[in-house]
This record gives C-alpha cells, sequence and structure tokens, in this order.
C-alpha cells in the first residue's frame, strides 16, 4: 500500500489530450522526490474540456486538478496535491462541478471513479450484486425484470431489450451467443470506448446475466480496430474476472457457465449493422444479412443469439441491483431511464453527460455544453449520427425522447449530439455527409440501406 | 507504479520478415477459435505489418475455405494492408464532429507539411497518411493517431511535432 494514491485518467480522450505524458512527469517527480504514490489509470468522468483531469486523495477526499499538462507536475507537488493545496488547476471535489452535478448517472456511476483494471475495486463500488441477484432470481424472472425496466436499445433502434431476449430465453436450448456491439462508428459518439475503458467489469457483468436469464454460454464483444485502449482494457478485465471464478464454469460459486471474448473489427463501417456484424465475428465479409430470419432466432453461426449495444448490457446490472422499478422510475414517455449523451463539435464543454430521459435539446447545448467553443452563435446539432439529422435552432425544444424525436422525423440514436457554430457550410456537409456514408458502406448495403439518411433528406428539401 | 491499461507508443516498430513457417505458426495459434479468419488477418498483419498475398492460400487450407473467401474477406476491410506501410502511419479523422472543429482545414494542414496525400504513402516509404473515420474523441475534435499515438485538439504546433516524429 502506497502512502498517497493519485487518479490520472488513461481514457483515450484523456490520453489525447496528454495523460500519458502527465502520468509519466508525476511518476518521475515522485521517484526523484522519493514519493512512494499509486499512480491510478483511472477511466473520465466525462468533463472532457478539463482532461487530463487528475485527483488527488486527500484526507478531505478527492480533490481534482485539470487541465493538466506535464509542465504543471513540479508546480502541484510543490502545492501539496496530497493536501488538496491550493493551485491554478484546483477544481475541488469534482463531483460539485454543476456538469457533473447535475446528472443522473446510473450506468456511468463507476465510470472515473474506480480502477478499471481492477475487480476489486468493482465490487467495493456495488459490482456484480447485479449479478447476486440475478442466479437467485433466475433466467425467467431477470428477462422480466429487464422487461419491467422499460430499458429499450441505446445502439439507436430503440427496440425493447427486454422482448429480446424474451425471444431467445424462448427458444430450445442449445448453444446460444450473447453478441454485443461495441461497433461504435458513428462520429459524435464514445459512450461506449468511455465505458469499456473506464468500468469494464459493467459490461462483462451485463454479458454474464444475460447469458444467464436466456440461457446462453459464450458471449463475444464485436469493438471497433479505431479503439484499441477499449480493447486492452476489455482483455485485461475479463482475464481478471476469469482468474476470479467470475467466467468461466460456474460462475461466482452458480450453477451457470458464461465466457466471453472480444471480437476486433477491422475498419468496416458497414459492421455496426447487427447482422454484418455477426458475418464479420463468422470470419466473413461484412455484407447485412436479410430479415427475417431475425438474430434472436438464427444469428451467430445460424445459433439463437442476443445482439445488444454495449450502452444497454450496461445497463443491466444497475437494474438487476436496483430493481426495474428504480431504473423505470426515471424518464419521459415510454423512453424509461437514463441516456448517456454525448456533447461534440465545436462544443465549450464537451463529454459525456447521463441524465433522465425528457431532457430539451437546448438544455444540453445552451446549459449544459455552454454553447460553442468558438463563442459564436450554434447554427444545427447534429443528433443520432450519420442516419439522424442535422436539428435546427427552432427544433431544440424537442425533449430526448425516442418518440418525439421520431415525431419530428430525428433520432436520438446513440445519444451522439455535434455542435456547429453559424460558419459551417451546411450544403457543404450535407453533401460530404452523402459521400462518406457512400464511401464506409462501399456498396455493401442493401438497398434499404442506401436509403438517404434524415439530414440528406431534409436539406434537399 | 502506474496501473491501469493505457496503450501508448504504438504501431511503429520492426516488422518480421514473411516466411510460410512463421504464417503457419501464427495460424495454429488461433485454429481453437470459431471464425478465426478476422483475428489471423490481425494476427499476420501484426506480424509482418502487412497480410502477405501468400498468407491466403494457407489460411484457407488450414479453416477448409476457399481461397476466394480468404481473400474476398481480406480485402472487404480496410485495416488489412496488402503492401506494408511506410516507416510512419499517419491517421487523421475526417468524420463530422471533427469537421464542426475545423477539422477539414486541419487535414489540410496535415497533408501539407507531410508532403503526403490521402490514402497514400509517401515515394520515400518514410510517412503513410490515411483518413479515419472517428476515433471516439469527438469532445475534443479534431483528432489524429500517429503511430498508435492518440492526439486531440489538433492544432498548428501538434502538426509540426507530428511532421518532425515522422522526419525521424
Amino acid at each position: 500500500m502506497s502512502a498517497f494514491k493519485l487518479y490520472v485518467p488513461g481514457d483515450a480522450a484523456a490520453v489525447a489530450l496528454g495523460a500519458d505524458r502527465v502520468a509519466k512527469a508525476f511518476e518521475k517527480a515522485f521517484a526523484e522526490k522519493g514519493m512512494d504514490v499509486e499512480i491510478v489509470r483511472n477511466g473520465s468522468r466525462g468533463m472532457h474540456w478539463l482532461e487530463p483531469l487528475v485527483e488527488a486523495v486527500t484526507p478531505q477526499g478527492r480533490v481534482g486538478y485539470g487541465p493538466v499538462k506535464a509542465k504543471h507536475v513540479a508546480g502541484l507537488i510543490d502545492a501539496g496535491l496530497f493536501e488538496g493545496g491550493e493551485h491554478e488547476l484546483r477544481l475541488g471535489d469534482v463531483e460539485k462541478i454543476p456538469f457533473f452535478a447535475r446528472q443522473q448517472r446510473f450506468t456511468f456511476a463507476r465510470v472515473g471513479l474506480v480502477d478499471p483494471a481492477s475487480l476489486e475495486d468493482y465490487v467495493a463500488h456495488d459490482g456484480y450484486k447485479g449479478l447476486k441477484r440475478a442466479v437467485e432470481l433466475g433466467g425467467p424472472a431477470t428477462v422480466e425484470e429487464v422487461f419491467e425496466s422499460g430499458l429499450r436499445g441505446r445502439g439507436g433502434a430503440g427496440f425493447p431489450t427486454g422482448i429480446k431476449w424474451r425471444t431467445v430465453a424462448q427458444c430450445p436450448p442449445g448453444q446460444k451467443y450473447i453478441v454485443c456491439n461495441a461497433d461504435e462508428g458513428d462520429s459524435g459518439t464514445f459512450a461506449d470506448r468511455m465505458i469499456m475503458e473506464g468500468d469494464p467489469f459493467t459490461l462483462i457483468e451485463g454479458m454474464t446475466i444475460a447469458g444467464l436469464a436466456v440461457g446462453a454460454t459464450k458471449g463475444y464483444v464485436y469493438c471497433r480496430s479505431e479503439y484499441p485502449h477499449a480493447i486492452k482494457a476489455m482483455n485485461v478485465a475479463i482475464k481478471a474476472a476469469r482468474k476470479a471464478g467470475y467466467l468461466g464454469k460456474q460462475i461466482a460459486g452458480s450453477d451457470y457457465d458464461f465466457d466471453m471474448e472480444v471480437r476486433e473489427g477491422a475498419g468496416a463501417y458497414v459492421c455496426g449493422e447487427e447482422t454484418s456484424l455477426l458475418e464479420s465475428i463468422e470470419g466473413k465479409r461484412g455484407l447485412v444479412r436479410a430479415k427475417p430470419p431475425l438474430p434472436a432466432h438464427k444469428g451467430l453461426f445460424g445459433k439463437p443469439t442476443v445482439i445488444n449495444n454495449v450502452i444497454s448490457l450496461c445497463s443491466v446490472p444497475f437494474i438487476l441491483a436496483n430493481g426495474a422499478k428504480a431504473y423505470a422510475d426515471v424518464g419521459f414517455g415510454r423512453s424509461r431511464g437514463t441516456m448517456p449523451i454525448q456533447l461534440a463539435g465545436n462544443v465549450k464543454y464537451g463529454g459525456l453527460y447521463e441524465i433522465a430521459f425528457g431532457v430539451t435539446l437546448r438544455e444540453l447545448v445552451e446549459d449544459v455544453a455552454g454553447g460553442t467553443f468558438t463563442g459564436k452563435p450554434i447554427r444545427a446539432c447534429q443528433v443520432g449520427g450519420p442516419l439522424g439529422a442535422y436539428l435546427p435552432e427552432h427544433q431544440f425544444d424537442t425533449p430526448f425522447d425516442y418518440e418525439a424525436f421520431t415525431k419530428i422525423d430525428a433520432l436520438i440514436g446513440h445519444g451522439g449530439v455535434v455542435i456547429f457554430d453559424e460558419d459551417v457550410d451546411m450544403a457543404r456537409m450535407a453533401l460530404r455527409h452523402g459521400v462518406l456514408r457512400g464511401r464506409k458502406l462501399r456498396g455493401n448495403a442493401r438497398p434499404a440501406e442506401l436509403d438517404p439518411p434524415a439530414g440528406w433528406r431534409r436539406w434537399t428539401r | 507504479m502506474s496501473t491501469g491499461y493505457a496503450v501508448s507508443g504504438g504501431a511503429r516498430g520492426r516488422y518480421e520478415a514473411w516466411t510460410p513457417n512463421r504464417g503457419t505458426e501464427i495460424i495454429s495459434d488461433h485454429l481453437a477459435m470459431e471464425g478465426a479468419t478476422l483475428p489471423i488477418l490481425h494476427a499476420m498483419q501484426e506480424a509482418f505489418g502487412y497480410v502477405p498475398q501468400d498468407a491466403v492460400p494457407l489460411i484457407a487450407d488450414a479453416l477448409n475455405l476457399s481461397r476466394a473467401e480468404v481473400h474476398g474477406t481480406m480485402t472487404f476491410y480496410h485495416d488489412f494492408r496488402h503492401e506494408p506501410a511506410g516507416k510512419h502511419v499517419v491517421k487523421v479523422c475526417v468524420a463530422e464532429a471533427c469537421q464542426a472543429a475545423g477539422g477539414h482545414v486541419t487535414s489540410e494542414k496535415v497533408s501539407k507539411a507531410l508532403d503526403c496525400a490521402f490514402g497514400e504513402t509517401r515515394p520515400d516509404g518514410q510517412v503513410t497518411l490515411e483518413p479515419i473515420y472517428c476515433l471516439g474523441l469527438c469532445s475534443c475534435a479534431p483528432s489524429a493517431m500517429v503511430d498508435g499515438r492518440l492526439i486531440g485538439r489538433l492544432d498548428d504546433e501538434e502538426i509540426e511535432e507530428i511532421a518532425a516524429e515522422c522526419r525521424a
């Protein structure tokens, strides 16, 4: 046990802003001063304008400093960061920063808080409580619990997760699979990446519960190759879970078997579509399959398969641990629970913001995100990725709700919000959009998928 | 000591020279997997820096597939190289969030600083420049990846640093 503890995010966004250099500079400085400090590479708290945001453990709790560059390290040590010493970068308790304090962190509760490589830390922060309850409930009751929570697919389609699970559970016993779609390819989305990097055990637990619920013994996470940090974090966590008996035969002392592995994509955007993703895991070209049959009936290797997005599966441990009602109690209309919203593009306060459905786009982009980074007025927001729409200012009062967005010919999709200022050439963006999309799909999609996205339709009108 | 999982540094480094024996070895390491084709292709590229054409029949034989099937899979995915890349690989994100943050100007600057067009390897073999469609760094755009090292809020200073790295 070291005398001191310092959190320096290992999240890819923090790393892209210099976190590795900061960690190295601290390590070197501590060594020179003979200070015994444990440096934990945690996930990101989601306030990306403050990254790298380091947190020192002090007698008064964790005290944040940011954004830290390697050149600040000596000054921070001189300021006495382990006593929460004054410094121009001092942020105090980061959970009191309004951007963080206003959130409802159900799914992202542990991200940024825990050491993502430590199973002990996960368990100490309510990890595996959901699995424990699922084991007590048994498969069928676990499926119903997820159904009751009202959880809908967070990858974009918004299909009720409980119904997918029921369908697979009702298939005759035999080989079944749980597949996690971590091919987060749409620009403006990074929630999957953040949770896999910052709290990978949550995804493992969610997939394990899914396996138990429907009678599947094997899971695959199909992660895009553009996310090397996430792949690494998942593999480290899977190994630790296996070693501790949370994966493998008779998981956590129960009668259930479940194991899983990560499969790396190879730069094909279309593989985010669930059937082409299955083709890709099978080792084939990522061509979209005709439906029916549904993957729930004939999925991976022709076997019944639950295929869910990362955030859908990561919502499951909370639902099981706290009960369906605790989740369903928040939300708006038929959109229950919380949505991890990603604020990106030309944004002042960008990052991850988890909140109950019903928040309006205006609150998000004007209050929470603080408008644009350039300080110019917002021209439009792209919501839901390339398949979603560009929303102009007069639609900003639309509440975040699957149905409300459908009504205005838009999509919540994955909850990515990309902000553009008035300098954006919408015609060029739309054109680029069409070109990009065509190129990304490379003519491999079926005609239905080649239907112009809503953003494009809106513009051409 | 720092714990965690940060992967830094990166893809650069000396690759092995292709030999059929080494290829066979890589294949047999993966035979127990379901759907082993992609993992084998990734492993080949990691070992050799690209997927040698001679590996295709070996993979096909081992997995009981036709050569056409393996070739079809390999050519479908952008990641798999058919020939070695330059000494340095620079990937610049060209997706929407990075565009919103001025990415179109930045990417042109990178191309100019490296004297290399997108999708090409400079004739001296020093650098390959590629577009990438989202690194998930959309809240700190524009972004890039240089030999596996991530860069957010790409500015002129960073571009100069990249150019210097690629001269080495």
